[in-house]
């Protein structure tokens, strides 16, 4: 019988290819703490990464938009959708177009850098990518885009 | 666009068809078609940082076409002085006035009103963001002299890094593609991604770092201040602040149709001797804040259209 590091779910959406040791920023992100019982690896050998994350969500079915939020961190995840032990749907991130409260604005006199603002951003650019901040309006390019 | 009950918070939120209208009504406004279209309403200007032409000319403005002003410039005696939030100012004066005029220190602080009141919102400036109206005051201003702004070549002097009129102005004009010239020093040269935003709207863009570099005939120069606390070697500043200098000879040199705008106030950027000459259209642009601040206010009242 093989052994399973993480064992298979019944329903849920497991998400693969995660960058090793961002998974629970995953779950932040996605709001997931308490959702139900979620099954978490981190540091599996992957052939594409080298090492990889991965999170089982089990009963909950992401939809596309809710996945796309972590684009930032897991550009190169798989969401795998599983159904009565059968996988119904597997999808690649996309950029989504807009990002609320996952992106710090870099501008130290942008109204969501001094109150307590969520910060909301716009895709400008994909390739590179270029994210404009919905309030003082200032760029941030990939290299400078930081996760709050 | 249909502007009633909206806020006006950016230029960016601006097509071309929505400046046309914007041009169109302030020269109706300007041109007396108009008498009294803001009776029984009121304005509420919020200030958090002082300014002469904008708060005047928004208060004078809604005062000669019948309507009322309520405010405050700074916050010394107001509920802000007491730890009051600016979410709470907001929601409390949007039950007091029809519509708010706000100029704060801080980026974002106009679309966050804009979010929170229950009457339109016009974004008097918002630190080193936007300040649209002075953009349609210069773009009225220029319509007034040029029938296409399609054809009229501008070019752009001084600090394009840091200076909103100029970006915000620059960005409607490229909704016009028409071709403009950057002139500024290597440290304060138009920003990169707006540069490239500008020309992908169509705008032919010419970049030099002098005056004297330039190649091609303009028709009006926007002149704005380099500020010294830009510079932290100050034989630098007066060197370049002296480059930069506007004056008779200048005005010379770019040929005898050459316009001079500015969005005031200036410092020593422009010289006294130019005031006499017909090139000078500064002035003249502070005083179109009037008709255009009138038919803005007109428009997100609902009372134009």
């Amino acid at each position: 019988m093989k052994a399973y590091k993480v064992y298979a779910i019944k329903d849920g959406t497991v998400i693969d290819h995660i960058p090793s040791t961002k998974a629970l920023k995953v779950i932040d992100i996605l709001g997931l703490e308490n959702e139900g019982i979620l099954t978490i690896g981190v540091g599996f050998s992957s052939e594409k990464m080298g090492k990889k994350d991965i999170i089982k969500i089990e009963n909950k079915y992401l939809k596309k938009e809710e996945t796309d939020k972590i684009s930032l961190i897991a550009p190169n995840a798989t969401i795998n959708i599983i159904k009565d032990g059968r996988l119904k749907e597997k999808r690649k991130i996309e950029q989504p177009k807009e990002y609320f409260n996952i992106v710090r604005c870099l501008n130290p006199n942008c109204i969501t850098s001094i109150g307590d603002i969520d910060t909301k951003f716009y895709t400008v650019s994909i390739s590179p990518l270029i994210l404009r901040c919905h309030y003082c309006e200032r760029i941030v390019e990939s290299g400078e885009i930081e996760i709050l | 666009m249909d502007f009633a009950g909206k806020s006006i918070i950016s230029i960016r939120e601006m097509d071309k068809n929505s400046l046309l209208k914007i041009i169109e009504t302030s020269n109706r406004v300007k041109n007396g078609e108009y008498k009294n279209f803001l009776t029984g309403k009121v304005l509420a200007t919020l200030f958090f940082e002082p300014s002469t032409r904008t708060r005047l000319s928004f208060e004078s403005a809604m005062r000669y076409m019948g309507g009322g002003v309520i405010g405050f410039s700074g916050t010394e005696y107001t509920s802000i002085k007491k730890g009051e939030t600016l979410q709470d100012t907001i929601m409390t004066v949007s039950g007091y006035c029809n519509v708010i005029v706000m100029r704060h220190p801080v980026e974002g602080t106009a679309r966050l009103a804009s979010e929170i009141a229950i009457v339109p919102v016009i974004n008097a400036g918002d630190g080193a963001n936007q300040h649209p109206t002075q953009t349609f005051l210069d773009l009225f201003t220029l319509s007034e002299l040029f029938a296409n702004l399609s054809d009229v070549r501008v070019g752009f002097l001084g600090d394009l890094k840091y200076g909103r009129t100029v970006h915000s102005l620059a960005y409607a004009l490229s909704l016009y593609q028409s071709p403009l010239w950057f002139i500024a020093p290597d440290l304060l040269r138009m920003p990169e991604y707006l540069t490239q935003e500008i020309k992908e709207n169509g705008s032919r863009v010419h970049e030099v770092d002098d005056l004297e570099r330039l190649e091609e005939h303009i028709d009006v120069l926007y002149v704005t201040r380099i500020q010294k606390e830009r510079f932290g070697d100050m034989q630098e500043y007066e060197r370049i602040a002296g480059c930069y200098r506007v004056t008779k000879k200048v005005v010379d040199m770019l040929g005898k149709d050459i316009k001079i705008m500015h969005p005031l106030p200036r410092v020593d950027e422009i010289a006294q001797e130019v005031d006499e000459l017909e090139n000078a259209l500064y002035f003249r642009q502070a005083h179109n804040g009037i008709p255009v601040r009138q038919a803005v206010l007109g428009l997100v009242l609902g009372r134009l259209d």
